[in-house]
């Protein structure tokens, strides 16, 4: 996937297998503040937390949700980000 | 008021004398707060002098028939009337057992015993963990699978999915709800769950262990279970609450006397809880106010820090609990720096749990489960406590997310 040259992603993959919350949504955060507004990332994860953290940061923070599947436990969620550039946290 | 003899009473109700001297840090170590009085509440005064009172008077076993076998009975039948008399049950009503998880285990099994060919069984997604291990167990034993109803964000079930849950694709045999949760605090609509259940034929098990302490006993129900520990009691008691009407059979009809029920709790602590719940029910009226604003000023100031969210409902809820989550923030470490701030909180984040899942009540909600900080005043709290715990709020979210790198986000 991420790693195959021959193949290479449509969108920005961040791959966060292997990290536990709050890291996953840490580094899609992390890669949505360098990615121009409007841009579709791809977040792949297998902590059981993510699901639900990744939507709610979406939407505490304006991002769509586009899409999200999950295949041999981990999860690939599609997300849009917010059409003008967010505020930063405090 | 419960006393075992009339030296022992429990005159002094005054929380705050009783905190001072039993509670006072020792003046070299730092002032501390307990917040994290959700589910378990410090002992109270009365509790604590009904259970040292009854160690003097209660060891003997209540059902040998000397003299002090019958101490120990008055103590016992004394403690089963004030318990049924601060819910409002009948005493042969109420079932002491040793811990509320055990409480619903009986309750649940109870009701499956009276059945010969049980159905399904009916619960929200955001019950205690007890009501969920029985409703495991309930399908290990009927091989029916259980249905889990949603809630909405602020974790409330809608009334309008019960009729076709308690009935499709084949009729429920028990309805599990709580009435208010013990971790965001939401209550649940009781009245209208009750009607629905009613209206099918369902018996309905309320779990009111969460807001005992703070609201009379839900007159919804065939059976209620709470916690003595959430009132401020001595660990180690569950009370079931078996309505007349209820067919429920006990796990061992030897047992289905006074005393049914599986366990036999230590009467000390069956006698300090019924001590500390009739001292909840004597100050809940004017604590439940204060404790449901003092909530308030937390979930504003909790609202006010950037990238936080506070869950549950705003208003119908428990008045002692408040939960919120902060972006970004490991809850391991929020806990870290709010405890070393002095003050100890909760979390259902995923990191805390031993686990290593977060909260199934947050994920139910669809809430953020990661910077998640429950908190729980205890009846004894001070306004200054609050408004210092306030205070420390941004500068504690603040440093977690400092420690993380995350502050840039």
């Amino acid at each position: 996937m991420s790693g195959s040259p021959a193949e290479p992603a449509p969108t920005p993959v961040v791959d966060a297998r292997g990290l536990r919350c709050p890291l996953p949504v840490v580094r899609l955060a992390a890669a949505a503040k360098q990615a121009p507004a409007g841009t579709l990332l791809v977040l792949l994860s297998d902590d059981p937390a993510a699901e639900v953290d990744v939507a709610a940061w979406c939407r505490m923070r304006g991002h769509e949700l586009v899409g999200r599947s999950t295949t041999d436990g981990v999860l690939t969620s599609t997300v849009r980000t917010r059409p003008t550039s967010p505020p930063r946290a405090g | 008021m419960i006393t075992a003899r009339s030296s022992v009473g429990c005159a002094d109700r005054s929380t705050h004398g009783y905190r001072r001297a039993v509670s006072e840090p020792p003046s070299f170590l730092p002032a501390r707060s307990y917040l994290d009085a959700a589910t378990v509440a410090p002992v109270r005064a009365p509790a604590r002098e009904a259970y040292l009172a009854a160690l003097e008077e209660g060891w003997a076993d209540p059902r040998r028939l000397h003299r002090e076998g019958r101490h120990a009975r008055l103590l016992l039948d004394a403690a089963r009337q004030a318990v049924a008399a601060a819910l409002k049950v009948e005493p042969d009503e109420v079932v002491f057992t040793t811990s509320h998880r055990e409480a619903v285990a009986v309750a649940v099994s109870g009701v499956l015993r009276a059945r010969t060919r049980p159905g399904r069984l009916v619960h929200s997604a955001v019950e205690h963990s007890a009501v969920l291990s029985a409703a495991a167990a309930w399908q290990a034993a009927t091989g029916t699978q259980p249905h889990s109803l949603a809630v909405d964000r602020e974790g409330r079930i809608d009334p309008d999915d019960l009729p076709q849950a308690l009935t499709a694709p084949s009729p429920a045999d028990l309805c599990c709800l709580q009435s208010a949760n013990g971790e965001v605090g939401t209550r649940q609509p009781l009245e209208a769950a009750a009607q629905a259940c009613e209206r099918a034929g369902v018996p309905l098990l309320v779990d009111a262990a969460a807001g005992m302490a703070y609201e009379p006993c839900p007159s919804e129900g065939d059976l209620v279970t709470a916690d003595a520990r959430a009132w401020g009691g001595v660990p180690g008691v569950g009370v079931l609450v078996v309505r007349r009407r209820t067919r429920w059979l006990a796990d061992d009809p030897v047992l289905d006397g006074p005393e049914r029920g599986p366990g036999e709790p230590a009467l000390p602590a069956v006698f300090a809880a019924a001590a500390a719940l009739q001292d909840a029910v004597a100050v809940r009226e004017t604590l439940a106010p204060r404790l449901h604003a003092l909530t308030g000023r937390i979930r504003d100031a909790a609202a006010q820090v950037v990238d936080t969210e506070v869950a549950g409902a705003p208003d119908d809820r428990l008045p002692h609990i408040v939960t919120f989550s902060s972006l970004y923030v490991d809850g391991e470490v929020i806990v870290e720096e709010f405890d070393r701030r002095g003050f100890a909180v909760g979390s259902g984040s995923a990191c805390t749990s031993s686990t290593l899942r977060p909260s199934h009540v947050l994920a139910a909600m669809q809430v953020l489960t990661h910077g998640n900080v429950r908190v729980g005043l205890p009846p004894e709290v001070s306004e200054a406590e609050v408004d210092a715990f306030c205070a420390q709020l941004p500068a504690a979210v603040g440093d977690a997310r400092r420690r993380l790198g995350v502050s840039e986000l």
